[in-house]
């Protein structure tokens, strides 16, 4: 094909790396070649729970190819499993989730209980196909909804009150529901990998599906008793993560366990079945929502409680209460969460985490209470719109929520809405229209960047950051680019290497924020390194003050005479100087937290048909209103809030873990039978953002996009099924059998 | 590695021969299930026969009907002008099924030969009757929201997972079978089995070790039909790349408002396509009205009994059968 018509000739509005991607340039964790390195494969528990009696190893052993079979009895110690044996008073870091290989016992169905090294990865999987373990079985519980009721089950993390309790109870009109979300896997396209490679006892080099380059070298470091700056973790490229990648999961030290064992790199890819039992997943939950108001609409009381499972091992809780804390304006509130353990892998944060369960709860809630009180559901909304924080009663940074009800409401042709369930049909099938808000938090991490500027007129920017794929280095590209007033095409942004400056986890929506900010300090202080080099090179600015110049577009000039000007790549010749480099910080938003709420938020707007018969669902239209700040990159932005939306069709339609419980073992780990959307699933997709920058969170202006994309989109669909059908589904996900 | 040989022949004779000789070896055409099951370590032939190249991928058309040939693929069946002329039902029940990816690989026959979805069969830990006789069923208290409600056994309760199949069952198509000791027909919907006490067993070809061994469907011809109206309607979780949790295949002859004749079956029910031939003799001679889809949906679903997850199947497979007749009716 012609190179012309493949690769665009401005990169003004395009991803930075998209070519890389879309030809196969891109180099991926487990698509990187290391001079004689092996493959190491996981064998998986059968059970899920017991301790493991005796492992038959010798067909395996005898399988061409093979270096080393790695369990319990005969893997190497790994300091920081168990860092305090000597002296358990003692408190630090210690490894937090499954050890793996550090002992006998089965904690989950599908755990990694041994792990076979071999010359190539077809070897090394036939030969794990070999492994078998005896083991001593005990009974196993993973059934939640039978034990979700059982309080002796539960762990409680936490109770929340203000006002009365319970004061639903005693309001005019009220409702009190349950609602529950199947476990959902994160399972992005790419597998979870990781490359060990070992340089001599101390050193150790890391190829690794993950979100934070530096948070995966301090956990290696810890955990294996190395110098931080020993662990290099190189993170080039993440094909989606969407919260897996957050945290390394076992196989991330088994690599590095594998690699010092054979004194040889190592390769360890994390099957799709292994992306079920071995990294963590959105928790199983149950919650119920007591919720009143007055005839006028006016919220006066809600109860919100919520319980999610976790593993035997490790406590995952996350948010799943707390925006009925703060998203509306209410006098009376008081929540509860409680973890319930199970034989089971340990849950984790995925996409929205906290807010996504919580506002599928709260914000079906409110639809339902809208057609109890007669008031549209927006108008609710706005009815209940907080002003002030309800808990900190300090007024948010920036707050466009009523703007973005406006925005969605005109887009999706809110008008047509039926105000009757199940009144309206075209084409014979029945119309529904819903809406829901989604939010999270904002803020501005701690984040260093480094800008190079050269002689030849590039600017590379770099911090350790992973891009899992919200286009991270097109917006430092495009920041950098406003910061210093310079043709995108001049700026680089490299990263995903904890060789360069310190980076954020990529979580949380927080990472344009925080190195946006590390890269306008830069730009800010480049600017000032070229004033005094002017003024220490270049005659004509001799003897002048720094603040009596100005930088515009490359060009320094004297402020009251700008005939006396030079580009900044003239002044870099004249001091003789081939580039200058600065590294700088963000500073966390500590002190404006003080002071203000800070959260992004959403609201997104659903059109769809219901077949009357057959109960089949079809997506007309989807419109998502985002406040998140200003947007950087239009494209990328507007990309993150489809993708998010296809995440949410996925909450609400067809995701689901199944699990028998058995025997503790899911039913469906793998992409045939686990229903991720598809293509025809996703109806035509509208993006409206109100696109005002937050200035007090940061000066890039941006919020943040990756969680509110999803947030409020399962519950937006189920309420416009109900506007469908009149049927209120409050298990997710909405499957056919459901509705007919 | 598991070995085991791999040739390929170019004649079916060739092909039924080498099947012959090893007890374990297995066809291999588009390959789309038979190499999952084989790296999920489901099956393990020791020899794989590689059909492609026998001269199997024709449709040919006459007065009496079709014949597809068994290697046809999946993708240019449902793309032929004649299919898409004259058995518009077979295009879009194909259509439904898998992707579009898996239609361009995948043939005739294999679609016929493809084994059950049920996550017992495939995961070797648990207990199939099907995959280890003798070892039980998973499914039947376990997960079974996708699995059948007529025709089961306490054996097993999986279904045939084809949306192509239940098309052929309602046109009345014939298998056309070669083995060693010569060629035969069986009618399309005595092809498939139910489990009974011998659920190992999917099919009726010849497996020995007294009978013929190594049978190879050649075929499949479906006589020429004069139906105009027609509907294939597959219902899944998800729009597309799910199987079916209730399908129906529907063809009507209508006059005037009477229906004069009529073919229906339906997928994802059983353990083979399940042919609704009382069905088909109560709407005969009666008026297309909603009055008489709804009888003859309640007619279709007598009999049926769920394990559980699956009892909505019943009141779904109600749904499907009305408004695929409806819709079918409604055909221009």
């Amino acid at each position: 094909m012609d190179k012309e018509l493949l690769i665009p000739t401005s990169f003004a509005d395009d991803r930075v790396d998209g070519v890389d991607k879309v030809t196969g340039k891109a180099t991926y964790a487990a698509e990187h070649q290391l001079a004689n390195m092996v493959y190491a494969v996981f064998v998986c528990s059968t059970i899920a729970k017991g301790s493991i009696k005796n492992m038959i190893l010798a067909d395996a052993k005898r399988a061409a190819g093979v270096l080393d079979i790695i369990y319990y009895a005969n893997c190497p110690a790994v300091p920081g499993y168990n860092p305090y044996a000597k002296d358990p008073n003692k408190k630090g870091y210690e490894w937090r989730g499954l050890k793996v290989f550090n002992d006998n016992k089965v904690y989950s169905n599908g755990q990694p209980i041994a792990m076979v090294i071999a010359d190539t990865m077809e070897r090394a999987v036939h030969a794990a196909s070999l492994v078998k373990a005896e083991y001593v079985k005990e009974e196993s519980d993973t059934d939640f909804e039978n034990a979700k009721a059982d309080e002796k089950k539960l762990k409680k993390p936490g109770e929340y009150k203000r006002g009365d309790t319970d004061a639903y109870k005693k309001g005019e009109v009220s409702l009190e529901e349950e609602y529950t979300i199947p476990s959902e896997t994160h399972n992005p396209m790419e597998l979870h990998a990781t490359i060990a490679a070992w340089d001599g006892d101390d050193k150790l080099t890391v190829y690794d599906k993950s979100q934070g380059p530096k948070g995966t070298q301090r956990e290696l470091a810890q955990c294996f008793g190395l110098d931080e700056k020993n662990v290099r973790v190189v993170v080039e490229y993440v094909g989606g993560a969407f919260g897996s990648g957050l945290r390394s999961w076992p196989h991330v030290p088994a690599a590095v366990i594998a690699a010092k064992k054979v004194k040889r790199p190592v390769k360890l890819i994390v099957t799709r079945e292994q992306m079920f039992t071995t990294v963590g997943y959105r928790p199983h939950a149950w919650q119920k929502i007591g919720i009143s108001a007055g005839k006028d609409g006016k919220l006066t009381g809600i109860t919100h409680h919520a319980v999610s499972i976790t593993s035997r091992y490790e406590d995952f809780g996350e948010g799943i209460v707390n925006v009925s804390q703060f998203l509306y304006d209410c006098p009376n509130v008081n929540t509860s969460y409680r973890l319930l353990p199970l034989d089971v892998n340990t849950p984790t944060w995925m996409r929205g985490p906290g807010p996504a369960t919580g506002c599928f709860a709260l914000e079906s809630a409110l639809d339902e209470l809208s057609y109890k009180l007669n008031i549209d559901p927006i108008e609710l909304r706005v009815i209940n719109h907080a002003v002030l924080h309800p808990i900190s009663k300090l007024p948010w940074s920036t707050k466009f929520l009523k703007e973005c009800y406006v925005l969605g409401k005109e887009k999706i042709g809110w008008q047509n809405r039926p105000t009757v369930p199940g009144s309206v049909t075209e084409d014979g099938m029945l119309v529904g229209y819903g809406m829901a808000g989604g939010v999270f938090g904002a803020g501005r991490g701690q984040a260093s960047a480094k800008g190079i500027l050269k002689a030849d007129g590039t600017l590379t920017l770099q911090s350790a950051v992973s891009d899992m794929g919200p286009g991270t280095s097109t917006a430092m590209v495009t920041m950098g680019a406003q910061f210093m007033e310079l043709p995108a095409n001049k700026i680089s942004f490299e990263l995903g290497d904890t060789d360069l400056p310190n980076g954020p986890t990529q979580g949380g929506s927080g990472t344009t924020s925080a190195i946006g900010t590390a890269i306008n300090v830069v730009c800010t202080a480049l600017k000032q390194t070229l004033k005094e080099m002017a003024i220490a090179n270049v005659p004509a600015f001799a003897n002048l003050k720094p603040e009596a110049l100005k930088y515009e577009q490359g060009i320094i000039s004297v402020t009251d005479n700008v005939s006396i000007n030079i580009s900044y790549t003239d002044i870099l010749k004249a001091a003789n100087k081939p580039e200058i480099e600065v590294v700088k910080d963000s500073g966390r938003a500590t002190a404006e937290a003080q002071k203000y709420a800070m959260n992004s938020f959403s609201v997104h707007f659903v059109k769809l048909h219901v077949h009357p018969v057959t109960g089949v669902i079809k997506l007309k239209q989807i419109v998502s209103a985002a406040d998140a700040g200003k947007i950087i990159s239009e494209n990328t932005a507007r990309s993150q809030m489809v993708g998010g939306a296809v995440g949410g069709i996925g909450m609400a339609l067809t995701e689901e873990v199944n699990i028998d419980n058995r025997y503790g073992r899911y039913t469906n780990a793998n992409f045939g039978d686990y229903h991720v959307p598809v293509n025809a699933d996703a109806p035509p997709m509208d993006v409206v953002f109100v696109n005002k920058a937050d200035i007090i969170i940061s000066p890039t202006g941006a919020k943040g996009i990756g969680e509110i994309a999803l947030v409020g989109v399962a519950p937006a669909i189920a309420n416009a099924v109900y506007n469908a059908t009149g049927k209120r589904i409050r298990n997710l996900p909405i499957t056919p059998d459901k509705l007919i | 590695m598991i070995n085991f040989d791999y040739i390929r022949t170019s004649t079916a004779k060739a092909a039924v021969e080498a099947k012959a000789k090893s007890a374990s070896s297995q066809f291999i055409a588009g390959g789309t299930n038979l190499v999952d099951l084989m790296k999920k370590g489901v099956t393990s032939p020791e020899k794989l026969i590689d059909i492609n190249s026998l001269p199997l991928k024709q449709i040919t058309a006459d007065a009496k009907g079709v014949l597809i040939g068994a290697l046809a693929l999946n993708s240019e069946v449902a793309e032929n002008a004649i299919i898409k002329t004259k058995y518009p039902l077979l295009a879009q029940a194909i259509n439904a099924g898998a992707s579009a990816q898996l239609r361009n690989m995948a043939t005739v026959g294999g679609n016929m030969m493809q084994r059950t979805r049920c996550s017992y069969f495939y995961d070797i830990t648990m207990p199939c009757n099907k995959r280890e006789p003798g070892s039980g069923c998973g499914a039947l208290q376990g997960q079974n929201r996708m699995h059948a409600v007529f025709g089961t056994s306490e054996k097993c309760i999986a279904v045939h997972p084809s949306d192509m199949c239940v098309a052929l069952a309602a046109l009345d198509a014939t298998v056309h079978i070669t083995g060693a000791k010569g060629d035969r027909k069986i009618l399309f919907t005595d092809f498939h089995r139910l489990p009974g006490d011998t659920p190992e067993l999917d099919n009726n070809l010849s497996t020995g070790p007294g009978g013929q061994k190594g049978e190879l469907i050649t075929g499949i011809h479906i006589p020429a039909n004069s139906f105009t109206k027609f509907h294939y309607l597959k219902i899944r979780d998800r729009s597309s790349y799910a199987f079916a949790l209730v399908s129906v295949a529907v063809a009507l002859e209508i006059s005037g408002n009477t229906i004069t004749n009529a073919k229906l079956a339906m997928g994802g029910v059983a353990h083979k396509p399940w042919r609704l031939s009382a069905v088909e003799k109560f709407v005969t001679g009666k008026t297309a009205t909603k009055e008489t889809f709804a009888a003859a949906a309640n007619m279709a679903m007598e009999g049926a009994a769920g394990f559980g997850q699956n009892n909505f199947k019943i009141k779904m497979g109600k749904a499907a059968v009305a408004e695929a007749l409806l819709q079918a009716s409604q055909k221009i």
